[in-house]
């Protein structure tokens, strides 16, 4: 049962959040994610929280993919209680992410269900982004148009790898093949399409990496992310890597091919705006994604989601059994949760901040970092100012942003 | 015809103070650890009536936990036991011997207060190179020497065999060697009735200015020092004013007695005799091993000759793997230094370790048995460098400095290095003769001589470089020879040898616990071994790091540790945020237990593994 949930204090059964959560709330945006944790199959490296139909078995009507739109259209309801009570103001949601999971396992309706009880609790902002995450070989041109017409602008293909051998490996179902299809049914229904991959498979060579990026780049998306395999303990695959049966990552592998990335996306014309994310264009930037490096306020509805809201860090129950029961019976499906203190803040906004292209002002760090500043510049891991000055914003080189956790330590003077 | 004198008519005339020396016996047991002494000691213990068969704790003479799980004496005592030889009771003083290498100056002080030896050699195995060595000791102080072959009981005992062996060396008649059983008891009567017959009764001038020699200084918890003597002449009394004359320092006697064996106040000590004295210093070095005990108001003139100050020969340099515990190793060593007076130790601070202890020992066992007892008794996790030797080197410049750690080796211009040599005694099967001489030669070695003891077994003699020695040259030699070989040295002055400092550098910098004086021939396999076993333990670091060896200015081996290319976790899982903090904060806790060289980032972990791999690698040779 993984990812381990944080160790953190008990959540109360009703959800409250304390009055600090309200602080300074007009100036943050308001996020919205929703969770689908169904798979046809679990793919050996996921550790995410999702099940099939085999592991659910017969656990009520609630976990089960029928019951689980009206299960989690509950907590979208009590999201809108909990806020208002803590006295947060009312904030139309700018962004929404469905992520799974595989969400387009559940039929277009359930999925717009849940965006409508968004919109009637919260509301959406003008020109809110709507994205949700998809199997090539789970839509059809009818379910993108559908999906489209009830207010998704996004859709982000879980593609990664153009090799079948990788994709084997991933234990990807999809025929690679089918990518292009998919993503040109997309644009017809007028959605932006991003593109996942996965770098680091066992057995992946360069060459590989390279063909899947070039794959990814004739769809000509809007958008990429492209993620280091980690293989996280308890996985299927780390079981095969503990028996040797399967080869760890290797990190050199993983920085080169990292680079290879850069390069290929870069010469497509793709700027990266965040560590492991690519956009066409500054506008295409997935706006959700930079929610959370922000730090903005995001709900998290749906088994072993996590949610932030105003330094007030919560995460969910992870069995949809006992997420649903806990939303039938009216409490809160919240597991734990912790209220950062200034510390914990403080190095959150910088581990958060230096992932991304805008960079984090150097005003921003402790003084013990300010002072590492001219160092982590002179050992070539942060740009420097224009014409070699001191810079006034801490932004990652090409190098800096493979080796970001030794310079976050940097920063925060440790 | 011989007995037990257990009743008090027996005893007659042999209590403490009042016994004539022609009743007295003064005897050690020369034996290799595990040849049964301890067992023949229990069993004369019992058979002379000294301790019940109840109160009879196995091998009673062993008092530390140490000694009794490795089967060997550290620390020795002596007991007073009586026993009847045609109708006249006799008082036999049995003084046990350390029984290593490394403590030889004890051993030769043990023997100097008897006049008689047993050579106890077990009948399975013939003799050891360290009995032998002592046994010589022994000869060459003209004690009586009553050789005896112990464990006939078993069933590979070959007495016949080795009563020859040692016929041929102690100069007797085969048939006058004694076969006893510690065991069973079979023979020791007879053992027991050989000592009186054979042994000299000691002689002295009873009405000489006291003079007593220490053979042994024992600090105990609850009474300070028990101080073990051997009055040569003159009467040790109680309350009486005694003067110690290596140092002149005096003290009152508040308790005089004899181990029979546990401590009884006897009406004083005279010639011949053998007891403890307790004075209430709290410190064996006021009470030393060779020195001469005499009247504070009417001294002798003349010391009994032989004392010797404690010399350390092997250093090392103790830090405990916790730096909050240097506190507590300070106190342990304080306290174990009470009991132990060739133990030295000046603090010391590695770049590598932190804070520890530069220790001197006598030899290898030594430091052993210090560490073992610093980690079992004071709860400790100790690290250990590498063992050295007192070298002294001459500059150009005519100056002399003595080095006991590698990294005060002198920089400038230097002239001559001297280093001290070993004679080395070597006894092994005739079959392992090319091994023997491989390694030795292999390890600086010259040939001194060789003698067969029998046609299956040949004594080799080597003189050799101390630093090679303890090294691994013990494992080895066991490991060459089927744990067959057996070994021993004395100290035998010092040569000028082709020495260097080889240093080890990160990035630059100096790793000091890594300094190593070796041959010139060895600076390079040690500099490149050295560096390889960092560049594989040494995490990778955000920058290139090169990990050279080096003789002075000039590298002689270089690795490198490449930079690290990938150190940043790729996605946030769903938001958690919190999940990555935390390894974040994690990581930070990592960087406290680091040591800094120079730039480099370095878990202490790593500086021990490449420390202790040489111990690990010899043990797993050892197995092989």
């Amino acid at each position: 049962m993984s990812p381990a949930l944080p160790v953190g204090d008990p959540a109360p059964e009703d959800g409250a959040l304390p009055p600090s959560a309200a602080v300074g709330a007009e100036e943050r945006a308001l996020a919205l994610y929703l969770h689908v944790p169904f798979c046809r199959v679990r793919c050996g490296y996921c550790d995410f929280t999702t099940y099939t139909a085999e592991e659910l078995g017969g656990t009520g009507s609630g976990s089960s993919r029928a019951g689980y739109a009206a299960t989690a259209v509950r907590e979208v309801e009590m999201s809108g209680r909990v806020l208002a009570a803590a006295g947060l103001p009312a904030r139309p949601v700018s962004t929404v992410f469905v992520g799974g999971g595989t969400p387009t396992l559940l039929p277009p309706g359930d999925l717009l269900r849940m965006l409508e009880a968004v919109r009637d609790v919260h509301g959406l902002a003008p020109g809110a982004e709507v994205t949700t995450e998809a199997n090539p070989d789970s839509v059809t041109p009818g379910s993108l148009a559908e999906l489209a017409a009830g207010g998704v602008t996004r859709v982000s293909f879980g593609m990664q790898s153009a090799v079948p051998h990788v994709l084997a490996t991933l234990d990807r179902t999809h025929d690679p093949a089918r990518v292009p299809d998919v993503v040109r049914w997309a644009r017809e229904a007028g959605l932006q399409v991003s593109l996942d991959l996965i770098y680091g498979a066992p057995g992946e060579s360069r060459d590989d990496w390279r063909r899947s990026v070039e794959a990814a780049l004739a769809c000509r998306p809007d958008h990429v992310s492209a993620y280091a395999l980690v293989v996280e303990a308890g996985t299927k695959m780390a079981g095969q890597v503990r028996r040797g049966e399967l080869a760890p990552p290797d990190p050199d592998d993983l920085a080169a091919k990292y680079e290879d990335a850069d390069a290929l996306l870069g010469a497509a014309g793709m700027a990266w705006y965040e560590v492991s994310n690519w956009a066409a264009r500054p506008d295409a930037r997935c706006r959700h994604n930079l929610s959370y490096w922000r730090a903005d306020d995001w709900w998290g509805v749906g088994p072993g989601a996590h949610s932030h809201v105003g330094g007030v860090r919560w995460w969910n129950v992870k069995h949809p059994g006992a997420y649903s029961a806990r939303l039938e019976r009216g409490a809160s499906p919240a597991h734990g949760r912790e209220v950062l203190d200034d510390d914990a803040r403080l190095v959150e906004r910088v581990l958060l901040g230096v992932r991304l292209a805008e960079g984090l002002p150097v005003t921003a760090l402790p003084p013990e970092g300010r002072a590492q500043v001219a160092g982590v510049v002179a050992d070539g891991l942060v740009e420097p100012g224009p014409g070699g000055t001191p810079p006034g914003r801490v932004v990652l080189t090409a190098r800096g942003r493979l080796l970001a956790d030794g310079v976050v330590r940097r920063l925060l003077g440790w | 015809m011989s007995a037990p004198a257990r009743s008090d008519a027996a005893h007659g005339g042999i209590e403490p103070a009042s016994t004539a020396p022609a009743l007295l016996r003064n005897f050690s047991i020369i034996a290799h650890i595990d040849h049964g002494k301890s067992t023949l000691a229990d069993r004369m213990l019992q058979i002379t009536g000294v301790v019940d068969e109840r109160a009879m704790r196995a091998q009673y003479l062993d008092r530390m936990d140490i000694e009794r799980e490795r089967g060997i004496t550290i620390k020795s005592q002596a007991v007073r036991m009586p026993w009847t030889v045609d109708g006249r009771a006799h008082a036999l003083n049995m003084i046990d011997t350390p029984g290593h290498v490394d403590f030889t100056y004890e051993v030769s002080r043990s023997l100097a207060a008897c006049e008689g030896a047993v050579l106890l050699v077990d009948a399975s195995q013939g003799i050891e190179a360290q009995t032998l060595a002592n046994l010589y000791l022994a000869m060459e102080g003209d004690l009586e020497i009553i050789p005896v072959l112990n464990k006939i009981d078993l069933p590979a005992a070959q007495p016949e065999r080795y009563a020859e062996e040692i016929a041929g060396l102690v100069g007797c008649d085969p048939a006058d060697v004694l076969r006893v059983s510690g065991k069973t008891g079979e023979g020791v009567p007879e053992l027991l009735d050989r000592i009186v017959q054979r042994v000299p009764a000691p002689v002295g001038d009873p009405d000489a200015p006291a003079r007593a020699m220490i053979f042994d200084s024992v600090y105990d918890t609850y009474r300070g020092v028990v101080t073990y003597v051997r009055v040569v002449d003159g009467h040790l009394d109680p309350r009486q004013r005694i003067a110690m004359m290596s140092t002149r320092a005096t003290h009152e006697l508040l308790e005089i007695g004899v181990s029979s064996p546990e401590p009884t106040p006897s009406k004083g000590l005279g010639v011949g005799e053998v007891g403890y004295l307790i004075t209430g210093v709290k410190d064996v070095r006021q009470s030393r091993v060779g020195d001469t005990v005499t009247d504070a108001v009417k001294p002798a003139k003349d010391d009994l000759g032989g004392y010797r100050d404690p010399r350390p020969m092997v250093f090392s340099g103790l830090f405990p793997l916790d730096g909050s515990d240097y506190p507590v190793l300070r106190d342990a060593l304080d306290k174990l230094k009470l009991n132990d007076a060739a133990l030295v130790y000046e603090p010391e601070t590695s770049v590598a370790l932190g804070f520890g202890f530069r220790c001197g020992f006598l030899g290898l066992l030594h430091l052993e048995i210090v560490r073992e007892r610093l980690e079992r008794e004071f709860d400790l996790d100790l690290i250990s460098t590498a063992p050295s030797v007192v070298y002294e080197v001459r500059m150009d410049d005519g100056a002399v400095v003595s080095v006991t750690n590698p990294s005060e080796f002198p920089e400038g211009k230097v002239g001559e290095v001297r280093e001290p040599v070993v004679k080395a005694t070597v006894l092994a099967p005739s079959d392992y003769i090319g091994a023997v001489m491989e390694l030795c030669q292999s390890r600086r070695g010259e040939m001194l001589g060789m003698d067969y003891l029998s046609p299956e077994r040949v004594e080799l003699r080597y003189q050799l470089p101390l630093a090679e020695i303890v090294f691994d040259f013990f494992d080895q030699l066991k490991s060459k020879t089927k744990g067959y070989a057996s070994l021993d040295y004395e100290p035998a002055g010092d040569q000028a040898a082709d020495l260097v400092k080889v240093d080890v550098l990160l990035q630059g910098e100096k790793v000091d616990a890594f300094s190593a004086i070796v041959h010139k021939d060895k600076a390079y396999p040690y500099g490149t071994m050295m560096a390889g076993r960092l560049q594989k333990l040494i995490p990778r670091q955000q920058f290139e790091v090169p990990v050279q060896a080096a003789i002075g200015a000039r590298v002689i081996a270089r690795e490198t540790v490449r930079a690290i290319r990938k150190d940043v976790l790729s996605k946030c899982y769903g938001g958690d945020i919190t999940r990555k903090r935390k390894l974040l904060e994690k990581q930070k806790e990592g960087k406290k237990r680091m040591k800094m060289v120079g730039r480099v980032e370095v878990p202490q972990e790593a500086f021990i593994a490449a420390l202790t791999a040489d111990a690990a690698e010899s043990k797993d040779g050892a197995k092989k």
